[in-house]
């Protein structure tokens, strides 16, 4: 197998006494469709909240490539093609979704610090971003104001503002959470259909979707790594079986 | 381009529509010329209201785009008054130069606390820069052999504007010369509300923990505006000295960086003409409130801004842009 495009080398973590996350190994090699699976609370949002920079670790260090990018600033991750879409909406409520998406490129493409020239003027980027959005169905909501969109519209836009960024490596964080079952599936058919050059890690709760989806599953419980492999050794695994036996009321 | 249905426009048209210049702003500005014919006993006023407008117009820029609250903008419109007062003391009355002189000094002060701001937000950002403000108050008051201290600066001596137009007791040149000064400065704020980094200030104001996760290096994009806001206050309280041929420490207090955020708040923040429309209804009513019962001021203005606060909290103009939004809409 080639060199992993992303991988962590003991990763701890710890709130006060709580233990998010312990000795935590990752290696995602290039274009995979990974998911992250776990129990509530077991620190799969932590654990990306790490890899991307906005919670620092205890110890333990993270790959991007061969660079070292424990030490980076969040942003400088994403410009190195480290991307990841939130939980919960984490968007711009008085923004439409093509500003949203049009900032994320004037970003990319390092235009953003201009003031001296009018939006009007990036017609590429006005087109990318539409371009984006359309590919997500979002085309005819574009000027719409961000906190005026449908839920499963806002869903959407999260990841719009991802690939906004050109991704190399993608964490989804629940992508389709509090989407009805119909959409969720629409929306992971065009995950899956997302260019092979992006190595993809979703965080997912519907065992489903997941199998369906995942050519690979990570198993977290309580900040530890129980166990991971194909679709047919987790779903074979008397601990996973356990573990989602043992805790009813998800998925 | 899957879906084009419901779409009524491209996106860069959209985009232009977006800044072009409607008609109600040609008359604004049309109308800023007014008190010249119809008011010409109140032009000292009107230059007073233009360059407060030009220090609200400042504050928009960070407060009312980028979300960053600050309660100690006086610094920079108070140095800017000073740097523009002491060279003249000092036999340089030229006012271009002094303005242009006075906003150099005021945004190199703003760039270096721009790394300190940057760094925090909230209540924290509220202390450190009403700190910073009664710092600068502070020093100008000690510095008594500079800055004249809690006597004012005596002997502030301006030149005539381009060698020609003398600064009357009338307020011709005084109002001409702000009103140009701010019409210039707003076009290019103008241009930078419609820009990428305007829109990258409506970003961090907007949510500033996504920002980070779309590549955006907020604190730089803050550093930037900050220090251009510095400049202009800088610009203003040139205005203000060079105008007046006065300095006091004022300039420099705590109520004029109040002042300054009320007068934003009740014009509307986040809108260009929310400084200028708050400027205007905050000095005609101070003018003429102060005219019957000087004590009651801050009375009414204080009564306005909960009014205001409770009734419209997007200011007057958020106020009459939704009036105008469903008018439009019923028609
Ligand atoms: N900033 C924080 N401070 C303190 N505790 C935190 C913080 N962030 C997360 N936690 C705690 O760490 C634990 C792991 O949280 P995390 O969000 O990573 O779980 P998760 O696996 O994503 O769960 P879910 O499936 O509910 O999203 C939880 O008990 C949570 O309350
Ligand atoms: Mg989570």
């Amino acid at each position: 197998m080639s060199a992993p495009v992303l991988s962590t080398r003991g990763l701890d973590k710890s709130f006060g006494s709580l233990v998010v996350a312990k000795n935590i190994e990752l290696a995602l090699p290039k274009g995979v469709r990974y998911a992250l699976i776990g129990p509530n609370g077991a620190g799969k949002t932590t654990l990306i909240n790490m890899i991307t920079g906005m919670v620092r670790p205890n110890a333990g260090q993270i790959f991007l490539g061969e660079d070292d990018i424990t030490r980076l600033e969040p942003e400088a991750r994403v410009k190195r093609g480290l991307v990841r879409t939130y939980q919960i909406n984490t968007l711009f409520p008085d923004l439409n979704a093509l500003e949203s998406v049009a900032l994320t490129i004037c970003e990319r493409r390092g235009v953003a610090a201009t003031w001296w020239r009018g939006l009007a003027g990036y017609r590429e980027e006005a087109d990318e971003a539409f371009e984006i959005l359309s590919s997500l169905s979002l085309g005819s909501v574009c000027y719409r104001r961000t906190r005026e969109l449908a839920y499963g519209q806002q869903r959407l836009l999260e990841i719009a503002l991802a690939l906004a960024t050109r991704p190399k490596v993608l964490l989804l964080d629940e992508p389709a959470a509090g989407v009805p079952k119909d959409e969720s599936a629409e929306l992971f058919r065009a995950i899956a259909g997302l260019s092979q050059d992006i190595t993809v890690l979703f965080i997912e709760h519907d065992m489903n979707l997941v199998f369906r989806f995942a050519s690979r599953i990570i198993v977290m419980v309580g900040g530890r790594i129980l166990v991971a492999g194909t679709p047919e050794e987790i779903a074979a695994d008397p601990r996973v079986r356990e573990v989602y036996l043992g805790e009813a009321g998800h998925g | 381009m899957a879906d084009m249905t419901g779409t009524a426009l491209a996106p860069q048209l959209y985009l232009q529509a977006q800044a072009r210049w409607r008609a109600i702003e040609v008359a604004f500005w049309l109308a800023t010329l007014l008190p010249f014919v119809l008011l010409p006993n109140y032009l000292v006023l009107a230059s007073q209201i233009a360059i407060t407008a030009l220090f609200a117009l400042s504050l928009d820029l960070i407060l009312g785009y980028a979300g960053i609250v600050s309660l100690g903008h006086a610094a920079f419109f108070g140095l800017g008054a000073y740097t523009a007062g002491i060279i003249s003391k000092f036999g340089w009355g030229e006012p271009l130069s002094g303005l242009l002189v006075a906003s150099i000094l005021a945004g190199t002060v703003g760039y270096a606390s721009s790394f300190i701001i940057a760094r925090f937000r909230h209540l924290a950002l509220i202390m450190i820069t009403l700190g910073l403000g009664l710092l600068l108050h502070e020093a100008a008051n000690s510095a008594h052999w500079l800055t004249g201290g809690a006597d004012g600066l005596q002997g502030v001596k301006i030149w005539r504007l381009l060698g020609r137009f003398n600064f009357d007791l009338w307020g011709y040149t005084a109002y001409a010369y702000s009103l140009i000064v701010l019409f210039l400065v707003f076009l290019v704020a103008r241009r930078l509300i419609h820009s990428p980094f305007g829109l990258a200030l409506r970003g961090i104001r907007e949510n500033s923990v996504r920002m980070p996760a779309i590549g955006a290096p907020s604190r730089s994009h803050i550093r930037t505006v900050y220090t251009i806001a510095a400049v202009i206050a800088g610009v203003a309280g040139a205005l203000l000295a060079q105008t007046t041929e006065t300095v006091s420490l004022e300039v420099l207090s705590f109520g004029r960086s109040a002042d300054v955020v009320v007068i934003l708040i009740l014009g509307g923040a986040g809108r260009l003409y929310g400084g200028l429309i708050g400027a205007i209804i905050y000095m005609v009513a101070r003018d003429q409130f102060s005219g019957i019962n000087p004590q009651f001021w801050y009375f009414w203005i204080g009564s306005l801004l909960v009014a205001v606060v409770i009734f419209l909290p997007n200011g007057i103009l958020g106020g009459l842009a939704a009036l105008a939004a469903r008018w439009r809409s019923r028609s």
